[in-house]
């Protein structure tokens, strides 16, 4: 049996989490695409989202952000 | 509402098989659907109504391991947005694995591997479709079923080569000049796709 302490891998050591280094890893591949594949997957990865603090019980004013899947 | 019920009849009733140990999922034979436990303690407590269904009636349940190994392997390649092979007769697949590009048999030992940025083959008599993964996981279970999920997977043909070739000069360049851990880490990645994108172009 391998010892206790696995080998772990670059991205975890550095302090990436495995959905991090996944959604990387599906950006650049994303990105490598031929045109009408490539925009097409772009389209479908887009996330539109709204995001709002609340303070004292009461929700500030919304973000609405429509992020490119990089982020 | 009843997500808890299973539970919260089990606490009062006093059951008999208190210590029970679990086999590996891998040794239980196929259990009936319906949960026949919850039942029976329903029926008792309230006969008058009829029990709720429980997740598990919902579930079909994992075709057994045949004793003999089954000539074609079942494959659900199947991706975020879309199942791209469902339950699909294959005789092999290779699957790029972090410990190496590995075929995958009907009457293959249950593993769970993770794969890296690499090509995944299935082959089916005389043809061959190779896919892109980007990453993610294969589970292999013991009845000759195999589930691979990636986040990303696209046909060979679908991958610029000049993009590639770009990414690669980028992120090595990136490389070299990268500070912080979190950079290198990214940059490393960067370098690793797109090797292996290059890799499968060109092998």
């Amino acid at each position: 049996m391998a010892s206790q302490t696995a080998a772990v891998p670059f991205w975890r050591a550095a302090g990436m989490t495995y959905i991090t280094y996944s959604n990387i890893c599906a950006n650049l591949v994303r990105n490598c695409l031929k045109e009408p594949h490539k925009t097409e997957a772009l389209t479908r990865e887009k996330v539109h989202f709204s995001l709002s603090k609340w303070t004292d019980g009461k929700p500030q004013k919304p973000t609405l952000r429509s992020d490119t899947p990089e982020d | 509402m009843f997500r808890r019920a299973t539970s919260l009849l089990a606490r009062p009733i006093i059951s008999s098989a208190r210590a029970r140990t679990r086999p590996f999922s891998t040794d239980l034979p196929a259990t009936e659907a319906g949960d026949s436990n919850f039942i029976e303690n329903w029926k008792k407590l309230i006969p008058n109504i009829d029990p709720p269904k429980t997740p598990l009636s919902f579930m079909q349940p994992r075709p057994p391991t045949p004793s003999s190994i089954p000539t074609k392997l079942t494959v659900n390649f199947v991706l975020p947005y879309a199942s791209e092979l469902a339950s699909k007769e294959v005789d092999m697949i290779i699957i790029p694995a972090t410990t190496g590009h590995m075929g995958v048999l009907p009457g293959h030992v249950a593993t769970i591997a993770e794969l890296k940025p690499g090509v995944m083959s299935v082959h089916e008599g005389n043809d061959t479709t190779k896919y892109f993964v980007s990453s993610g996981f294969a589970f292999i279970h013991a009845n000759s079923f195999a589930d691979v999920i990636a986040v990303e997977a696209v046909p060979l043909d679908h991958i610029d080569q000049s993009l590639v070739q770009k990414g690669l000069a980028e992120f090595t360049q990136k490389l070299s000049s990268a500070s912080t851990d979190l950079e290198k880490a990214e940059a490393q990645i960067g370098v690793d796709v797109h090797s292996a994108l290059n890799a499968a172009l060109t092998g």
